[in-house]
Protein backbone atom coordinates (compact mmCIF):
# COMPACT_ATOMS: atom_id res chain seq x y z
CA UNK A 1 0.00 0.00 0.00
CA UNK A 2 2.87 2.20 0.51
CA UNK A 3 3.98 2.27 -3.06
CA UNK A 4 0.37 3.72 -4.16
CA UNK A 5 0.89 6.52 -1.72
CA UNK A 6 4.15 7.79 -3.16
CA UNK A 7 2.86 7.75 -6.87
CA UNK A 8 0.31 9.12 -6.27
CA UNK A 9 1.76 12.29 -5.30
CA UNK A 10 2.83 12.91 -9.25
CA UNK A 11 2.38 16.74 -10.42
CA UNK A 12 -0.12 17.92 -12.83
CA UNK A 13 0.82 18.42 -15.94
CA UNK A 14 0.30 22.76 -15.89
CA UNK A 15 2.12 22.73 -19.40
CA UNK A 16 -0.50 20.98 -21.14
CA UNK A 17 -2.65 23.77 -21.55
CA UNK A 18 -0.79 27.20 -22.95
CA UNK A 19 0.00 24.64 -25.63
CA UNK A 20 -3.30 24.52 -27.81
CA UNK A 21 -3.71 28.32 -27.07
CA UNK A 22 -0.53 29.47 -28.45
CA UNK A 23 -0.99 26.77 -31.60
CA UNK A 24 -4.25 28.42 -32.46
CA UNK A 25 -2.70 31.69 -32.38
CA UNK A 26 -0.15 31.20 -34.61
CA UNK A 27 -2.45 28.86 -36.74
CA UNK A 28 -4.80 32.24 -36.79
CA UNK A 29 -2.07 34.23 -37.78
CA UNK A 30 -0.86 32.20 -40.63
CA UNK A 31 -4.69 32.15 -42.26
CA UNK A 32 -3.85 36.08 -42.06
CA UNK A 33 -0.66 36.03 -43.58
CA UNK A 34 -1.93 33.79 -45.87
CA UNK A 35 -4.80 35.61 -46.94
CA UNK A 36 -3.14 39.00 -47.17
CA UNK A 37 -0.51 37.31 -49.60
CA UNK A 38 -3.42 36.09 -51.36
CA UNK A 39 -3.96 39.84 -52.00
CA UNK A 40 -1.23 41.43 -52.56
CA UNK A 41 -0.08 38.88 -55.28
CA UNK A 42 -3.27 37.89 -57.32
CA UNK A 43 -5.05 40.97 -56.94
CA UNK A 44 -6.69 40.22 -60.70
CA UNK A 45 -7.97 36.76 -59.45
CA UNK A 46 -10.09 38.11 -56.24
CA UNK A 47 -13.01 36.94 -57.34
CA UNK A 48 -11.48 33.20 -57.26
CA UNK A 49 -9.87 33.53 -53.71
CA UNK A 50 -13.25 34.70 -52.90
CA UNK A 51 -15.12 31.76 -53.89
CA UNK A 52 -12.01 29.33 -52.76
CA UNK A 53 -13.29 30.90 -49.41
CA UNK A 54 -17.05 30.62 -49.95
CA UNK A 55 -16.25 26.80 -50.45
CA UNK A 56 -13.98 26.51 -47.70
CA UNK A 57 -16.49 27.69 -45.28
CA UNK A 58 -18.65 24.05 -46.53
CA UNK A 59 -15.81 21.61 -46.13
CA UNK A 60 -15.39 23.51 -42.79
CA UNK A 61 -18.53 22.30 -42.39
CA UNK A 62 -18.38 18.67 -43.60
CA UNK A 63 -15.26 18.65 -41.41
CA UNK A 64 -17.79 18.53 -38.30
CA UNK A 65 -19.71 16.12 -38.40
CA UNK A 66 -17.25 13.73 -40.69
CA UNK A 67 -14.55 14.63 -38.94
CA UNK A 68 -15.45 15.07 -35.52
CA UNK A 69 -18.63 12.79 -35.16
CA UNK A 70 -17.77 9.99 -38.12
CA UNK A 71 -20.99 11.13 -39.81
CA UNK A 72 -20.21 9.68 -43.98
CA UNK A 73 -21.97 12.52 -46.25
CA UNK A 74 -21.92 13.17 -49.99
CA UNK A 75 -24.78 15.50 -49.68
CA UNK A 76 -23.55 18.18 -48.04
CA UNK A 77 -23.68 20.85 -50.64
CA UNK A 78 -27.53 21.33 -49.88
CA UNK A 79 -26.92 22.76 -46.41
CA UNK A 80 -24.73 25.33 -48.46
CA UNK A 81 -27.10 26.09 -51.43
CA UNK A 82 -29.68 26.33 -48.73
CA UNK A 83 -27.90 29.34 -46.99
CA UNK A 84 -27.20 30.62 -50.68
CA UNK A 85 -30.61 30.33 -51.59
CA UNK A 86 -32.16 32.02 -48.82
CA UNK A 87 -29.87 34.54 -48.65
CA UNK A 88 -30.31 35.44 -52.25
CA UNK A 89 -34.11 35.15 -51.78
CA UNK A 90 -33.93 36.96 -49.56
CA UNK A 91 -32.10 40.14 -51.20
CA UNK A 92 -34.32 39.45 -54.36
CA UNK A 93 -37.96 39.12 -52.84
CA UNK A 94 -38.00 40.66 -49.75
CA UNK A 95 -35.72 43.26 -50.20
CA UNK A 96 -33.13 42.28 -47.39
CA UNK A 97 -30.16 43.47 -49.05
CA UNK A 98 -27.76 44.21 -45.75
CA UNK A 99 -24.81 42.24 -46.56
CA UNK A 100 -24.66 41.11 -42.40
CA UNK A 101 -28.51 40.59 -42.77
CA UNK A 102 -28.24 38.39 -45.71
CA UNK A 103 -25.31 36.06 -43.75
CA UNK A 104 -27.81 35.24 -40.75
CA UNK A 105 -30.02 34.54 -43.47
CA UNK A 106 -27.92 32.43 -45.23
CA UNK A 107 -26.79 30.67 -41.44
CA UNK A 108 -30.53 30.33 -40.49
CA UNK A 109 -31.16 28.50 -43.95
CA UNK A 110 -27.86 26.44 -43.65
CA UNK A 111 -29.00 25.82 -40.07
CA UNK A 112 -32.71 24.53 -41.19
CA UNK A 113 -31.30 22.30 -43.77
CA UNK A 114 -28.64 21.04 -41.44
CA UNK A 115 -31.95 19.69 -39.20
CA UNK A 116 -34.15 19.05 -41.76
CA UNK A 117 -30.91 16.52 -43.76
CA UNK A 118 -29.53 14.99 -40.39
CA UNK A 119 -32.93 14.20 -39.24
CA UNK A 120 -33.16 11.92 -42.84
CA UNK A 121 -29.02 10.89 -42.77
CA UNK A 122 -28.56 9.70 -39.28
CA UNK A 123 -30.88 6.84 -39.28
CA UNK A 124 -28.83 5.11 -41.27
CA UNK A 125 -25.36 4.19 -41.18
CA UNK A 126 -22.43 3.36 -43.19
CA UNK A 127 -23.31 2.89 -46.47
CA UNK A 128 -27.05 3.57 -46.13
CA UNK A 129 -26.14 6.53 -44.43
CA UNK A 130 -23.76 7.66 -47.34
CA UNK A 131 -26.73 6.85 -49.69
CA UNK A 132 -29.18 9.17 -47.96
CA UNK A 133 -27.06 11.64 -47.99
CA UNK A 134 -27.40 11.53 -51.42
CA UNK A 135 -30.65 11.54 -52.01
CA UNK A 136 -30.70 14.54 -49.68
CA UNK A 137 -28.81 16.48 -52.19
CA UNK A 138 -30.64 15.63 -55.25
CA UNK A 139 -34.08 16.28 -53.03
CA UNK A 140 -33.09 19.87 -52.46
CA UNK A 141 -32.12 20.51 -56.33
CA UNK A 142 -35.16 19.22 -57.45
CA UNK A 143 -36.90 21.14 -55.01
CA UNK A 144 -35.02 24.24 -55.96
CA UNK A 145 -35.27 23.73 -59.45
CA UNK A 146 -39.26 23.47 -59.43
CA UNK A 147 -40.08 26.51 -57.53
CA UNK A 148 -38.45 28.79 -60.00
CA UNK A 149 -40.87 31.52 -59.09
CA UNK A 150 -38.25 32.03 -56.24
CA UNK A 151 -35.33 30.46 -57.35
CA UNK A 152 -35.16 31.12 -60.82
CA UNK A 153 -35.11 27.59 -61.47
CA UNK A 154 -32.17 26.10 -63.86
CA UNK A 155 -31.78 30.38 -65.26
CA UNK A 156 -30.42 30.40 -61.40
CA UNK A 157 -31.29 33.50 -59.45
CA UNK A 158 -29.53 36.94 -60.03
CA UNK A 159 -30.72 40.34 -59.10
CA UNK A 160 -29.03 40.26 -56.19
CA UNK A 161 -27.25 43.45 -55.05
CA UNK A 162 -26.12 43.56 -51.91
CA UNK A 163 -25.84 47.40 -49.45
CA UNK A 164 -22.06 48.31 -48.61
CA UNK A 165 -21.15 46.59 -45.99
CA UNK A 166 -21.91 48.64 -42.47
CA UNK A 167 -23.48 50.90 -44.98
CA UNK A 168 -19.32 52.08 -45.74
CA UNK A 169 -17.65 49.95 -47.83
CA UNK A 170 -19.35 49.56 -51.64
CA UNK A 171 -19.02 45.51 -53.16
CA UNK A 172 -16.59 47.05 -55.70
CA UNK A 173 -16.09 45.31 -59.76
CA UNK A 174 -12.18 44.26 -58.44
CA UNK A 175 -13.94 42.26 -55.53
CA UNK A 176 -11.59 43.52 -52.90
CA UNK A 177 -14.59 44.37 -50.52
CA UNK A 178 -16.32 40.76 -51.33
CA UNK A 179 -12.68 39.40 -50.69
CA UNK A 180 -11.88 41.33 -47.31
CA UNK A 181 -15.80 40.36 -46.20
CA UNK A 182 -14.96 36.54 -47.05
CA UNK A 183 -11.42 36.47 -45.08
CA UNK A 184 -13.83 37.66 -41.68
CA UNK A 185 -16.39 35.70 -42.08
CA UNK A 186 -13.67 32.83 -42.55
CA UNK A 187 -11.97 33.77 -39.76
CA UNK A 188 -14.73 33.86 -37.47
CA UNK A 189 -15.90 30.92 -38.49
CA UNK A 190 -12.79 29.29 -37.64
CA UNK A 191 -12.45 31.03 -34.06
CA UNK A 192 -15.69 29.61 -33.05
CA UNK A 193 -15.68 26.50 -34.73
CA UNK A 194 -12.08 25.87 -32.94
CA UNK A 195 -13.90 26.89 -29.33
CA UNK A 196 -16.31 24.64 -30.33
CA UNK A 197 -14.49 21.77 -30.83
CA UNK A 198 -12.91 22.17 -27.78
CA UNK A 199 -15.74 22.65 -25.98
CA UNK A 200 -17.76 19.77 -23.79
CA UNK A 201 -20.05 19.44 -26.49
CA UNK A 202 -17.09 19.12 -28.78
CA UNK A 203 -15.66 16.44 -26.79
CA UNK A 204 -19.30 14.24 -27.06
CA UNK A 205 -18.84 14.63 -30.64
CA UNK A 206 -15.36 13.38 -30.50
CA UNK A 207 -16.07 10.43 -28.47
CA UNK A 208 -18.94 9.16 -30.32
CA UNK A 209 -16.84 9.00 -33.54
CA UNK A 210 -14.72 6.46 -31.69
CA UNK A 211 -16.76 4.57 -29.81
CA UNK A 212 -21.29 5.42 -29.21
CA UNK A 213 -21.81 2.38 -27.63
CA UNK A 214 -19.38 4.01 -24.67
CA UNK A 215 -21.14 7.20 -25.20
CA UNK A 216 -24.79 5.61 -24.94
CA UNK A 217 -23.11 3.54 -21.90
CA UNK A 218 -21.99 7.35 -20.33
CA UNK A 219 -25.37 8.71 -20.11
CA UNK A 220 -25.41 10.36 -23.34
CA UNK A 221 -27.90 10.84 -26.42
CA UNK A 222 -26.01 9.74 -29.73
CA UNK A 223 -28.65 10.83 -32.07
CA UNK A 224 -29.37 14.30 -30.54
CA UNK A 225 -25.64 15.49 -30.35
CA UNK A 226 -25.16 14.53 -33.99
CA UNK A 227 -28.10 16.17 -34.51
CA UNK A 228 -27.05 19.58 -32.87
CA UNK A 229 -23.83 19.21 -34.82
CA UNK A 230 -25.73 19.31 -37.73
CA UNK A 231 -27.33 22.71 -37.03
CA UNK A 232 -24.02 24.45 -36.13
CA UNK A 233 -22.55 22.54 -39.45
CA UNK A 234 -25.85 23.39 -41.26
CA UNK A 235 -25.08 26.90 -40.04
CA UNK A 236 -21.28 27.55 -41.41
CA UNK A 237 -22.40 25.82 -44.60
CA UNK A 238 -25.17 28.36 -44.89
CA UNK A 239 -22.73 31.29 -44.00
CA UNK A 240 -20.45 30.17 -47.27
CA UNK A 241 -23.92 29.68 -49.80
CA UNK A 242 -24.45 33.40 -48.17
CA UNK A 243 -20.85 34.46 -48.73
CA UNK A 244 -20.90 32.99 -52.27
CA UNK A 245 -24.38 34.72 -53.31
CA UNK A 246 -23.13 38.06 -51.71
CA UNK A 247 -19.93 37.96 -53.86
CA UNK A 248 -21.06 36.54 -57.12
CA UNK A 249 -24.66 38.45 -57.09
CA UNK A 250 -26.15 35.08 -58.64
CA UNK A 251 -27.06 31.53 -57.01
CA UNK A 252 -27.27 28.53 -59.28
CA UNK A 253 -28.39 25.22 -59.10
CA UNK A 254 -24.67 23.69 -58.99
CA UNK A 255 -24.54 24.82 -55.27
CA UNK A 256 -27.19 22.55 -54.73
CA UNK A 257 -25.43 19.66 -56.25
CA UNK A 258 -24.04 16.55 -55.40
CA UNK A 259 -20.88 17.37 -57.49
CA UNK A 260 -20.12 20.12 -55.32
CA UNK A 261 -20.78 17.65 -52.39
CA UNK A 262 -18.35 14.95 -53.49
CA UNK A 263 -15.90 17.58 -54.93
CA UNK A 264 -15.97 19.45 -51.08
CA UNK A 265 -15.09 15.57 -48.99
CA UNK A 266 -12.40 15.13 -51.89
CA UNK A 267 -11.13 18.57 -50.53
CA UNK A 268 -11.69 17.47 -46.91
CA UNK A 269 -9.78 14.65 -47.35
CA UNK A 270 -7.14 16.01 -49.23
CA UNK A 271 -6.27 18.33 -46.42
CA UNK A 272 -7.05 15.70 -43.40
CA UNK A 273 -10.27 15.10 -41.52
CA UNK A 274 -10.83 16.29 -38.20
CA UNK A 275 -8.63 19.17 -37.53
CA UNK A 276 -10.42 22.28 -39.49
CA UNK A 277 -6.57 23.37 -40.72
CA UNK A 278 -6.81 20.30 -42.74
CA UNK A 279 -10.41 21.33 -44.45
CA UNK A 280 -8.63 25.05 -45.00
CA UNK A 281 -5.39 23.79 -46.71
CA UNK A 282 -7.42 21.28 -48.65
CA UNK A 283 -9.64 23.89 -50.44
CA UNK A 284 -6.98 26.27 -50.96
CA UNK A 285 -4.66 23.75 -52.42
CA UNK A 286 -7.74 21.67 -54.63
CA UNK A 287 -9.19 24.73 -55.88
CA UNK A 288 -6.03 26.73 -56.61
CA UNK A 289 -4.31 23.62 -58.48
CA UNK A 290 -7.76 23.42 -59.82
CA UNK A 291 -7.41 26.27 -61.60
CA UNK A 292 -4.01 26.51 -62.46
CA UNK A 293 -3.95 22.83 -64.14
CA UNK A 294 -7.12 23.79 -66.14
CA UNK A 295 -5.50 27.07 -67.57
CA UNK A 296 -2.57 25.36 -68.23
CA UNK A 297 -3.49 21.83 -69.33
CA UNK A 298 -7.14 22.65 -70.70
CA UNK A 299 -7.27 19.09 -72.14
CA UNK A 300 -5.91 17.05 -69.29
CA UNK A 301 -6.39 18.88 -66.42
CA UNK A 302 -9.00 16.64 -65.25
CA UNK A 303 -6.73 13.86 -65.34
CA UNK A 304 -3.82 15.55 -63.68
CA UNK A 305 -6.25 16.32 -60.64
CA UNK A 306 -7.27 12.67 -60.58
CA UNK A 307 -3.24 11.43 -60.54
CA UNK A 308 -2.56 13.79 -57.67
CA UNK A 309 -5.82 12.69 -55.55
CA UNK A 310 -4.87 9.41 -56.06
CA UNK A 311 -1.12 10.07 -55.05
CA UNK A 312 -2.49 11.74 -51.85
CA UNK A 313 -4.55 9.24 -51.07
CA UNK A 314 -2.01 6.52 -51.49
CA UNK A 315 0.91 8.15 -49.84
CA UNK A 316 -0.67 10.52 -47.50
CA UNK A 317 -3.90 8.90 -46.54
CA UNK A 318 -3.84 10.96 -43.30
CA UNK A 319 -4.16 14.11 -46.02
CA UNK A 320 -1.77 17.40 -46.56
CA UNK A 321 -2.25 18.00 -43.20
CA UNK A 322 -1.77 15.05 -41.14
CA UNK A 323 1.18 13.80 -43.03
CA UNK A 324 2.82 17.38 -42.14
CA UNK A 325 2.04 16.97 -38.52
CA UNK A 326 3.33 13.73 -38.46
CA UNK A 327 6.83 14.24 -40.57
CA UNK A 328 7.27 17.49 -38.19
CA UNK A 329 6.82 14.85 -35.60
CA UNK A 330 9.24 12.42 -36.77
CA UNK A 331 11.72 15.42 -37.63
CA UNK A 332 11.26 16.76 -33.73
CA UNK A 333 11.87 13.51 -32.56
CA UNK A 334 15.24 12.65 -34.82
CA UNK A 335 15.99 16.39 -33.63
CA UNK A 336 16.18 15.47 -29.90
CA UNK B 1 -35.50 -1.30 2.21
CA UNK B 2 -37.36 -1.19 -1.01
CA UNK B 3 -35.29 -2.66 -3.96
CA UNK B 4 -33.54 -0.10 -6.61
CA UNK B 5 -32.68 -2.90 -8.88
CA UNK B 6 -35.04 -5.90 -10.00
CA UNK B 7 -34.84 -8.31 -12.85
CA UNK B 8 -37.69 -10.67 -13.41
CA UNK B 9 -38.16 -13.66 -15.54
CA UNK B 10 -35.46 -12.80 -18.34
CA UNK B 11 -35.02 -14.95 -21.56
CA UNK B 12 -32.42 -14.52 -24.25
CA UNK B 13 -31.61 -16.51 -26.99
CA UNK B 14 -29.22 -16.62 -29.63
CA UNK B 15 -30.49 -18.49 -32.28
CA UNK B 16 -31.25 -21.77 -30.50
CA UNK B 17 -29.09 -21.37 -27.65
CA UNK B 18 -30.87 -20.46 -24.63
CA UNK B 19 -28.28 -18.07 -23.28
CA UNK B 20 -30.22 -16.10 -20.33
CA UNK B 21 -33.24 -18.35 -18.96
CA UNK B 22 -35.61 -17.52 -16.49
CA UNK B 23 -33.40 -15.00 -14.93
CA UNK B 24 -34.48 -12.72 -11.37
CA UNK B 25 -32.44 -11.21 -9.50
CA UNK B 26 -33.15 -8.04 -6.52
CA UNK B 27 -30.87 -5.58 -5.20
CA UNK B 28 -31.08 -3.72 -2.24
CA UNK B 29 -29.28 -0.41 -1.93
CA UNK B 30 -25.42 -1.13 -0.31
CA UNK B 31 -25.60 -4.75 -2.20
CA UNK B 32 -22.51 -6.59 -2.27
CA UNK B 33 -23.28 -9.11 -4.90
CA UNK B 34 -21.05 -11.32 -6.68
CA UNK B 35 -21.99 -13.22 -10.36
CA UNK B 36 -20.12 -15.98 -11.18
CA UNK B 37 -19.93 -18.64 -13.49
CA UNK B 38 -17.89 -20.64 -16.01
CA UNK B 39 -17.18 -19.25 -19.21
CA UNK B 40 -20.23 -18.49 -21.88
CA UNK B 41 -22.46 -18.96 -19.01
CA UNK B 42 -23.84 -15.53 -19.51
CA UNK B 43 -22.82 -13.37 -17.63
CA UNK B 44 -22.07 -10.65 -20.12
CA UNK B 45 -25.22 -10.88 -21.56
CA UNK B 46 -27.44 -10.64 -18.81
CA UNK B 47 -25.08 -7.29 -18.05
CA UNK B 48 -26.56 -6.20 -21.68
CA UNK B 49 -29.86 -6.91 -21.35
CA UNK B 50 -30.43 -5.52 -17.88
CA UNK B 51 -28.64 -2.45 -19.87
CA UNK B 52 -30.12 -2.08 -22.49
CA UNK B 53 -27.31 -3.47 -24.52
CA UNK B 54 -29.33 -5.89 -25.90
CA UNK B 55 -33.13 -6.31 -26.31
CA UNK B 56 -34.63 -9.19 -24.30
CA UNK B 57 -36.99 -11.73 -25.38
CA UNK B 58 -39.10 -11.26 -22.02
CA UNK B 59 -38.80 -10.41 -18.91
CA UNK B 60 -38.77 -7.34 -16.97
CA UNK B 61 -36.19 -4.90 -15.42
CA UNK B 62 -36.95 -2.55 -13.16
CA UNK B 63 -35.16 0.57 -11.58
CA UNK B 64 -36.33 1.84 -8.25
CA UNK B 65 -39.84 0.80 -8.77
CA UNK B 66 -39.50 1.63 -12.72
CA UNK B 67 -40.08 -0.07 -15.35
CA UNK B 68 -37.55 0.74 -17.80
CA UNK B 69 -37.23 -2.57 -19.54
CA UNK B 70 -38.57 -0.48 -22.72
CA UNK B 71 -35.98 2.05 -22.50
CA UNK B 72 -32.39 2.37 -24.26
CA UNK B 73 -29.02 2.37 -22.44
CA UNK B 74 -28.58 6.34 -22.24
CA UNK B 75 -32.20 7.07 -20.40
CA UNK B 76 -31.05 3.91 -18.09
CA UNK B 77 -27.86 5.42 -17.17
CA UNK B 78 -29.64 8.61 -15.99
CA UNK B 79 -30.98 6.77 -13.77
CA UNK B 80 -28.65 5.58 -12.03
CA UNK B 81 -27.33 2.27 -13.75
CA UNK B 82 -23.88 1.99 -15.07
CA UNK B 83 -21.94 -0.41 -15.96
CA UNK B 84 -18.44 -1.30 -17.42
CA UNK B 85 -17.49 -3.18 -19.85
CA UNK B 86 -15.61 -6.77 -19.71
CA UNK B 87 -13.37 -5.86 -22.84
CA UNK B 88 -12.29 -2.19 -22.53
CA UNK B 89 -13.84 0.64 -24.57
CA UNK B 90 -12.44 3.90 -24.31
CA UNK B 91 -11.68 6.66 -26.58
CA UNK B 92 -8.15 5.50 -27.98
CA UNK B 93 -7.39 9.41 -29.25
CA UNK B 94 -8.43 10.99 -25.28
CA UNK B 95 -6.99 10.80 -22.13
CA UNK B 96 -7.75 9.55 -19.22
CA UNK B 97 -8.57 12.93 -18.17
CA UNK B 98 -10.68 13.85 -20.53
CA UNK B 99 -12.34 10.51 -20.53
CA UNK B 100 -12.91 11.54 -16.85
CA UNK B 101 -13.94 14.92 -17.01
CA UNK B 102 -16.39 13.93 -19.83
CA UNK B 103 -17.94 11.64 -17.74
CA UNK B 104 -18.48 14.15 -15.23
CA UNK B 105 -19.67 17.01 -16.92
CA UNK B 106 -22.61 14.43 -18.25
CA UNK B 107 -23.37 13.60 -15.43
CA UNK B 108 -24.03 17.06 -14.26
CA UNK B 109 -25.66 17.88 -17.19
CA UNK B 110 -22.96 19.94 -19.00
CA UNK B 111 -21.88 18.42 -22.12
CA UNK B 112 -24.66 20.39 -23.95
CA UNK B 113 -22.15 23.34 -24.21
CA UNK B 114 -20.84 24.81 -27.13
CA UNK B 115 -18.28 26.68 -25.30
CA UNK B 116 -16.15 26.90 -22.19
CA UNK B 117 -13.31 24.25 -21.21
CA UNK B 118 -13.03 21.08 -19.04
CA UNK B 119 -9.83 22.74 -17.58
CA UNK B 120 -11.36 25.94 -16.60
CA UNK B 121 -14.10 24.08 -14.43
CA UNK B 122 -12.56 23.95 -10.65
CA UNK B 123 -15.03 21.16 -9.64
CA UNK B 124 -14.55 19.24 -12.92
CA UNK B 125 -11.02 19.45 -12.49
CA UNK B 126 -11.31 18.39 -8.73
CA UNK B 127 -13.46 15.64 -9.12
CA UNK B 128 -11.32 14.13 -11.75
CA UNK B 129 -8.16 14.52 -10.10
CA UNK B 130 -10.04 12.62 -7.31
CA UNK B 131 -10.79 9.64 -9.40
CA UNK B 132 -7.21 9.48 -10.94
CA UNK B 133 -5.13 9.73 -7.21
CA UNK B 134 -8.51 6.79 -6.47
CA UNK B 135 -7.13 4.48 -9.50
CA UNK B 136 -2.98 5.02 -9.82
CA UNK B 137 -3.81 7.13 -12.84
CA UNK B 138 -2.83 10.76 -12.11
CA UNK B 139 0.72 10.10 -13.51
CA UNK B 140 -0.29 9.42 -16.98
CA UNK B 141 -3.78 11.76 -16.91
CA UNK B 142 -2.32 13.67 -20.18
CA UNK B 143 -1.40 10.86 -22.46
CA UNK B 144 -3.49 9.53 -24.89
CA UNK B 145 -5.16 6.19 -23.97
CA UNK B 146 -3.92 4.48 -26.92
CA UNK B 147 -0.32 4.82 -25.74
CA UNK B 148 -1.41 3.32 -21.88
CA UNK B 149 -1.13 -0.19 -20.63
CA UNK B 150 -3.87 -2.38 -20.94
CA UNK B 151 -3.85 -2.52 -17.55
CA UNK B 152 -4.18 1.32 -16.50
CA UNK B 153 -6.93 0.73 -19.30
CA UNK B 154 -8.90 -1.51 -17.27
CA UNK B 155 -8.17 1.08 -14.26
CA UNK B 156 -10.36 3.96 -16.33
CA UNK B 157 -12.99 1.66 -17.10
CA UNK B 158 -13.95 1.75 -13.62
CA UNK B 159 -12.68 5.08 -12.85
CA UNK B 160 -14.71 6.03 -15.58
CA UNK B 161 -18.42 4.25 -14.18
CA UNK B 162 -17.59 5.96 -10.66
CA UNK B 163 -17.68 9.41 -12.15
CA UNK B 164 -20.93 8.41 -13.34
CA UNK B 165 -21.77 8.13 -9.56
CA UNK B 166 -24.54 5.63 -9.82
CA UNK B 167 -27.00 4.00 -7.95
CA UNK B 168 -26.58 0.22 -9.30
CA UNK B 169 -22.77 -0.36 -10.60
CA UNK B 170 -22.44 -3.55 -12.70
CA UNK B 171 -18.54 -4.02 -13.06
CA UNK B 172 -18.13 -6.96 -15.42
CA UNK B 173 -14.71 -8.64 -14.47
CA UNK B 174 -13.40 -5.33 -13.40
CA UNK B 175 -9.74 -6.83 -12.39
CA UNK B 176 -9.44 -9.00 -15.45
CA UNK B 177 -6.01 -7.72 -17.32
CA UNK B 178 -5.28 -5.57 -14.18
CA UNK B 179 -1.34 -6.94 -13.14
CA UNK B 180 -1.71 -8.81 -9.88
CA UNK B 181 -0.09 -5.51 -8.02
CA UNK B 182 -2.59 -3.21 -9.09
CA UNK B 183 -5.72 -4.93 -8.00
CA UNK B 184 -5.60 -3.58 -4.45
CA UNK B 185 -6.51 0.17 -6.65
CA UNK B 186 -9.59 -1.96 -7.49
CA UNK B 187 -10.39 -3.24 -4.38
CA UNK B 188 -9.49 -0.09 -2.46
CA UNK B 189 -11.63 2.28 -5.08
CA UNK B 190 -14.86 -0.45 -4.46
CA UNK B 191 -14.37 -0.08 -0.62
CA UNK B 192 -14.31 3.60 -0.89
CA UNK B 193 -18.35 3.50 -2.65
CA UNK B 194 -21.09 5.43 -1.19
CA UNK B 195 -22.74 2.40 1.40
CA UNK B 196 -25.77 2.82 -0.57
CA UNK B 197 -25.24 2.00 -3.84
CA UNK B 198 -25.88 -1.40 -4.73
CA UNK B 199 -22.92 -3.39 -6.74
CA UNK B 200 -23.00 -6.68 -8.82
CA UNK B 201 -19.30 -7.57 -9.76
CA UNK B 202 -18.50 -10.20 -12.17
CA UNK B 203 -15.29 -11.71 -11.63
CA UNK B 204 -13.20 -14.96 -12.15
CA UNK B 205 -10.84 -14.28 -9.33
CA UNK B 206 -12.37 -16.04 -6.27
CA UNK B 207 -9.87 -14.22 -3.91
CA UNK B 208 -11.54 -11.19 -4.67
CA UNK B 209 -14.86 -12.60 -4.89
CA UNK B 210 -14.72 -13.63 -1.52
CA UNK B 211 -13.49 -10.47 0.17
CA UNK B 212 -15.76 -8.31 -2.47
CA UNK B 213 -19.29 -10.54 -1.83
CA UNK B 214 -21.57 -10.59 1.02
CA UNK B 215 -23.68 -12.18 -1.64
CA UNK B 216 -22.99 -14.55 -4.61
CA UNK B 217 -25.21 -15.63 -7.66
CA UNK B 218 -23.77 -17.99 -9.49
CA UNK B 219 -24.95 -18.80 -13.11
CA UNK B 220 -24.43 -21.73 -15.32
CA UNK B 221 -25.83 -22.42 -18.58
CA UNK B 222 -27.65 -18.61 -18.49
CA UNK B 223 -29.80 -19.80 -15.55
CA UNK B 224 -28.94 -19.12 -11.90
CA UNK B 225 -28.12 -22.19 -10.07
CA UNK B 226 -27.43 -20.41 -6.37
CA UNK B 227 -27.90 -17.45 -4.93
CA UNK B 228 -26.65 -17.26 -1.43
CA UNK B 229 -23.74 -16.14 1.28
CA UNK B 230 -20.06 -16.67 0.02
CA UNK B 231 -19.46 -19.45 2.59
CA UNK B 232 -22.57 -21.79 1.29
CA UNK B 233 -21.61 -21.45 -2.14
CA UNK B 234 -18.37 -23.26 -1.75
CA UNK B 235 -20.19 -26.24 -0.08
CA UNK B 236 -23.34 -26.30 -2.78
CA UNK B 237 -23.08 -29.70 -4.77
CA UNK B 238 -24.44 -28.32 -7.83
CA UNK B 239 -22.11 -25.15 -7.75
CA UNK B 240 -19.20 -27.57 -7.52
CA UNK B 241 -20.44 -29.82 -10.03
CA UNK B 242 -21.02 -26.80 -12.46
CA UNK B 243 -17.92 -24.78 -12.02
CA UNK B 244 -16.06 -24.18 -9.07
CA UNK B 245 -14.39 -27.78 -9.11
CA UNK B 246 -11.33 -28.20 -7.67
CA UNK B 247 -10.99 -24.43 -6.44
CA UNK B 248 -13.88 -25.05 -3.73
CA UNK B 249 -11.79 -28.50 -2.55
CA UNK B 250 -8.88 -26.73 -2.20
CA UNK B 251 -10.19 -23.83 -0.56
CA UNK B 252 -12.05 -26.38 2.08
CA UNK B 253 -9.06 -28.16 2.41
CA UNK B 254 -6.97 -25.29 3.45
N1 LIG C 1 -24.30 -11.35 -29.86
C1 LIG C 1 -24.25 -12.69 -29.71
N2 LIG C 1 -24.69 -13.50 -30.69
C2 LIG C 1 -24.66 -14.83 -30.55
N3 LIG C 1 -24.20 -15.47 -29.47
C3 LIG C 1 -23.74 -14.72 -28.46
C4 LIG C 1 -23.73 -13.30 -28.53
N4 LIG C 1 -23.21 -12.81 -27.37
C5 LIG C 1 -22.91 -13.89 -26.63
N5 LIG C 1 -23.22 -15.03 -27.27
C6 LIG C 1 -23.06 -16.39 -26.74
O1 LIG C 1 -23.77 -16.42 -25.52
C7 LIG C 1 -23.08 -17.22 -24.58
C8 LIG C 1 -22.85 -16.40 -23.33
O2 LIG C 1 -21.91 -15.38 -23.60
P1 LIG C 1 -21.47 -14.33 -22.49
O3 LIG C 1 -20.48 -13.43 -23.12
O4 LIG C 1 -22.66 -13.73 -21.89
O5 LIG C 1 -20.72 -15.27 -21.44
P2 LIG C 1 -19.93 -14.87 -20.13
O6 LIG C 1 -20.55 -15.60 -19.01
O7 LIG C 1 -19.81 -13.41 -20.00
O8 LIG C 1 -18.51 -15.53 -20.43
P3 LIG C 1 -17.03 -15.01 -20.04
O9 LIG C 1 -16.78 -15.48 -18.65
O10 LIG C 1 -16.16 -15.71 -21.02
O11 LIG C 1 -17.00 -13.53 -20.18
C9 LIG C 1 -21.79 -17.67 -25.25
O12 LIG C 1 -22.00 -18.97 -25.71
C10 LIG C 1 -21.63 -16.71 -26.39
O13 LIG C 1 -20.98 -17.33 -27.46
MG1 LIG D 1 -18.30 -12.07 -20.01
Amino acid sequence: MAAIETTSAAKPEAAARPNWLKRDLLGLAVILAVAAIGYFLFPNNLALLTRILGVALLVLSIDLVTGFCGVATLGHAALFGAGAYASGIAAVHFGITDPLLMVVVGAIGGAVAGIVSGAVILRGHGLAQLVLSIAVVHLFHEAANKASVYTGGSDGLSGISPDPIFGIFAFDLWGRTAYGFAVALVVIAFIVLRLITRSPFGMLCRGIKEDPIRIRAMGASVQGTLLKMYVISGAVAGTGGALNAISTQVVGLDSLSFTLSAEALVMLVLGGTGSLYGALIGTVSFMWFEDFVSAANPFHWLTIVGALLIAVVLFAPRGLYGTALTLADRFRGNGK
Amino acid sequence: MSPVFQVQNLNKAFGGLAVTQDVSITMNPGDRVALIGPNGAGKTTFVNLVTGHLDPDSGKVLLGGNDVTSLGPTPRVRQGLVRSFQVTRLFPDMTPEEHLALAVMQRTGRTGAIFGHYQAKADVMAEVAELLRTLGLDHIATRKVAEIAYGQQRLLEIALALALKPKVLLLDEPAAGVPQSDTPRIEAALAGLPSDLAVLMIEHDMDLVFRFARRVIVLAAGAIIFDGSPQDVTRDARVREAYLGSYANDRSAA
